[in-house]
């Protein structure tokens, strides 16, 4: 979920930051409450998800008379920031949001609070989240987030473009196939219609079809990267044959407008992405009825990369016992439920996403829930964040069609297998 | 007795520093100890988290190497030199609107307006005027056939249309100040020298820019600290989920801040500002240094 929540949403939250970060909802309750009395502050990057989040504090404030919970929303870019700052400084706040590609410098940095006990003593059964989000927020057998959401990949398609077209819709038969010459069919220059998006991304993109290629992406152990391997060529040759045959923007329309901004004004009829866009299409007016989504293609096997936010606490916080039964609160059943209900995002705990299902039943959301038994967990290693940031640099000439995407592929191998070095 | 002791006895002395302990607080807890912390960060390796361990000049060896770090540094000076085009403009604008009779201040305000405007709102609006396929300025070129260009996605454009924006925002404060200077030069000369048959161009470049380049200079020397340190209009125009140009285009301190608050090399993120204090203190220096030949001192 890393990327997605960047520049539109991230200055849109900045202007709107001032408004909503003072207004927490809830009283503390009527009785006067035994102990004292203990404000705990919880973080966030998301406005889309900031009235949910409301909501979650002021129940756990319904149980916990003598503590309130502050929710405090950043814009994406100044959240790492201020977090980092805060965490190194003494000053971050108790409750955060945590990315699986953020979380390793955190953890082996002691910034987060351990969990693993809190685990076993407040009875939280693991197996209630998808394994591959909580293995990820887990550094050297410890717990330190406990899975907040979690999202997976499909082809979200626009029908009235297909229609159009007259191309039948995705569905779960479709391979890799299907898609280019589904794409091919869709393109209609004259009316500015392509038939995909195929930016350099990542977690929605290239990962999932090295993945589907049979590739891995970083090798066992972690200390090196599989870019160059024959399976990650496929991979990637996937994306740039769909440059090539001109069925995508160029990457120079996509940096000017993102590919979810050309998918929602109707520009191109494919966009591979996650979940958490379906609150976004869902209240789009523009869309209604329009908008589908299916399973991702299979390739040689299929797969989808996937990811969550955990909810994490930090090590400094002078409330430690407050806030781990905050975490757990979050962790839990009730936490997830309100998520669902609102349509936030897709809760990571087991058997509450019903609701999130009923929320939008115009698209078929089971995708994504199916997509759990085939997910693997978004690679990580290293610093995560140094080397993805060089994916643009070095794949963009490929996608340009300007060098063979073997050649680009070792050059950014070589790139990411230097930082992976330094560890 | 020395003659601190003298003076700490004399009255008032408490109530002078108490007077200017609130600045002098302020001063060295948020610049100066930054600084120095900055400083020392510089010779360290800073991981995110827990303890720093000095690794003497290898920061600053490790930089000088980083063809990345050059790119920066170019990048950041064709800003700069691009930016200063904006002085001249500045100065006729400002001679023109000190000739307007009514209204002048309404003139001042338009030109100020997009000092006060938040940053992050200029860069959304300039973002949207230079896209490529649906921006204002490509329309307006198709007006008169021109095919427009992908300006904040296309790496050998960006600086230019970061370029344009900066000149633009920085033109208010330059009015200011150059207006102020203006109204300084005696009306007498201007009178006087029409009196020798002196036209409106050569009053301009005889009188009001000589007398004027005290304030011009002033205004050249604060254009280039800020210039060099231009980081929001990239971090607002070029952050899109992955914007091609953005690895060409990167300024020194837009690269300080991937580096110390993305990449969490703090260390290394310290040297390049330390590098970056350095280099704005040489053009300084060498811009009071060549002040002598040019900003004249009625």
């Amino acid at each position: 979920m890393r990327h997605t929540w960047t520049a539109a949403l991230a200055v849109a939250a900045t202007l709107l930051t001032a408004c909503s970060s003072g207004s927490t909802g809830g009283s503390t309750g009527e009785a006067a409450p035994a102990g004292e009395k203990v404000t705990l502050t919880y973080a966030n990057w998301s406005e889309d998800q900031a009235p949910a989040m409301e909501q979650i504090a002021t129940e756990f404030q319904k149980e916990n008379p003598n503590i309130t919970v502050k929710v405090q929303t950043l814009p994406w870019p100044e959240y790492w920031s201020t977090l980092q700052v805060g965490a190194a400084g003494g000053t971050a706040p108790d409750a955060f949001w945590m990315l699986a590609d953020h979380f390793r410098e955190y953890a082996k940095g002691g910034a987060l609070i351990d969990l693993s006990d809190t685990v076993k003593t407040a009875g939280i059964d693991m197996t209630a989240y998808p394994k591959a989000v909580s293995d990820s927020y887990t550094y050297e057998g410890k717990i330190f987030a406990l899975p907040k959401d979690f999202d997976t990949n499909g082809i979200w398609y626009n029908k009235a473009l297909f229609d159009a077209a007259g191309v039948t819709y995705p569905d779960d038969t479709w391979g890799w196939q299907q898609v280019q010459d589904a794409a091919k069919k869709l393109t209609d220059p004259a009316k500015g219609v392509w038939g995909i998006a195929a930016p350099i991304d990542a977690q929605g993109g290239y990962y999932n079809t090295i993945l589907q290629a049979g590739g891995g992406i970083i090798k066992p152990g972690g200390t090196a990267s599989d870019f160059a391997g024959p399976e990650a060529v496929a991979g990637l040759k996937f994306w740039t044959d769909l440059q090539k045959a001109g069925v995508s923007p160029t990457l120079k329309q996509l940096s000017d407008t993102e590919a979810v901004s050309m998918f929602e004004s109707q520009k191109v009829a494919m966009y591979f992405s996650g979940a958490y866009w379906a609150l976004r299409f869902h209240k789009n007016a523009d869309l209604k009825g329009k908008v589908d989504v299916a399973p991702l293609p299979q390739g040689v096997k299929r797969a989808t990369v996937t990811s969550g936010i955990g909810n994490a606490g930090y090590a400094g916080s002078k409330h430690p016992e407050e806030l781990k039964k905050f975490l757990v609160f979050l962790g839990g059943a009730k936490a997830a439920e309100i998520q669902a209900a609102t349509g936030t995002v897709l809760p990571a705990y087991k058997g509450t996403q019903q609701p999130w299902l009923d929320s939008m039943p115009e698209f078929k959301l089971q995708v994504f829930i199916d997509a759990i038994d085939y997910s693997v967990p978004l690679p990580v290693a290293g610093n995560t964040a140094e080397w993805q940031g060089l994916a643009a640099q070095y794949l963009a000439p490929a996608w340009d069609g300007v060098k063979p995407v073997e050649e680009a592929a070792k050059e950014y191998q070589a790139a990411v297998d230097e930082v992976l070095a330094k560890q | 007795m020395t003659s601190s002791a003298k003076s700490a006895n004399r009255p008032g002395v408490g109530w002078a520093l108490l007077f200017v302990a609130p600045a002098t607080v302020g001063l060295v807890a948020l610049y100066l100890w930054p600084f120095l912390s900055t400083f020392v960060k510089s010779f360290q390796d800073v991981p995110a988290f827990g303890p720093a361990t000095y690794t003497g000049l290898d920061n600053y060896a490790e930089l000088a190497g980083d063809g990345e770090v050059w790119q920066a540094f170019g990048n950041s000076a064709l800003y700069t030199v691009l930016v200063l085009l904006g002085i001249p403009l500045a100065v006729v604008l400002a001679a023109l609107i000190e000739q307007v009779s009514r209204g002048r201040s309404v003139y001042r305000v338009l030109f100020f307006l997009p000092v006060v405007t938040l940053p992050v709102a200029v860069g959304m609006v300039w973002r949207f005027i230079y896209n490529g396929d649906f921006g204002l300025l490509n329309y307006v070129l198709s007006w008169f056939g021109v095919d427009g260009h992908y300006w904040v996605a296309d790496p050998r454009f960006t600086i230019y249309a970061f370029a344009a924006v900066g000149v633009w925002m920085g033109l208010g404060i330059n009015l200011i100040i150059l207006g102020a200077g203006l109204q300084a030069i005696p009306k007498a000369v201007y009178e006087a020298s029409a009196l020798d048959g002196a036209g409106r161009v050569r009053q301009f470049f005889h009188i009001t820019v000589p007398l004027l380049s005290p304030s011009i200079f002033f205004v050249t020397i604060l254009t280039v600290i800020a210039a060099l340190q231009m980081f929001d209009l990239i971090f607002i125009m070029l952050r899109s989920v992955n914007n091609t140009a953005l690895a060409d285009s990167k300024t020194i301190v837009y690269l300080f801040y991937e580096k110390a608050f993305v990449q969490f090399q703090q260390g290394y993120g310290a040297a390049i500002a330390i590098v970056l204090l350095i280099v704005i203190m040489i053009a300084t220096a060498l811009q009071f240094r060549l002040q002598r030949s040019w900003v004249f001192y009625g």
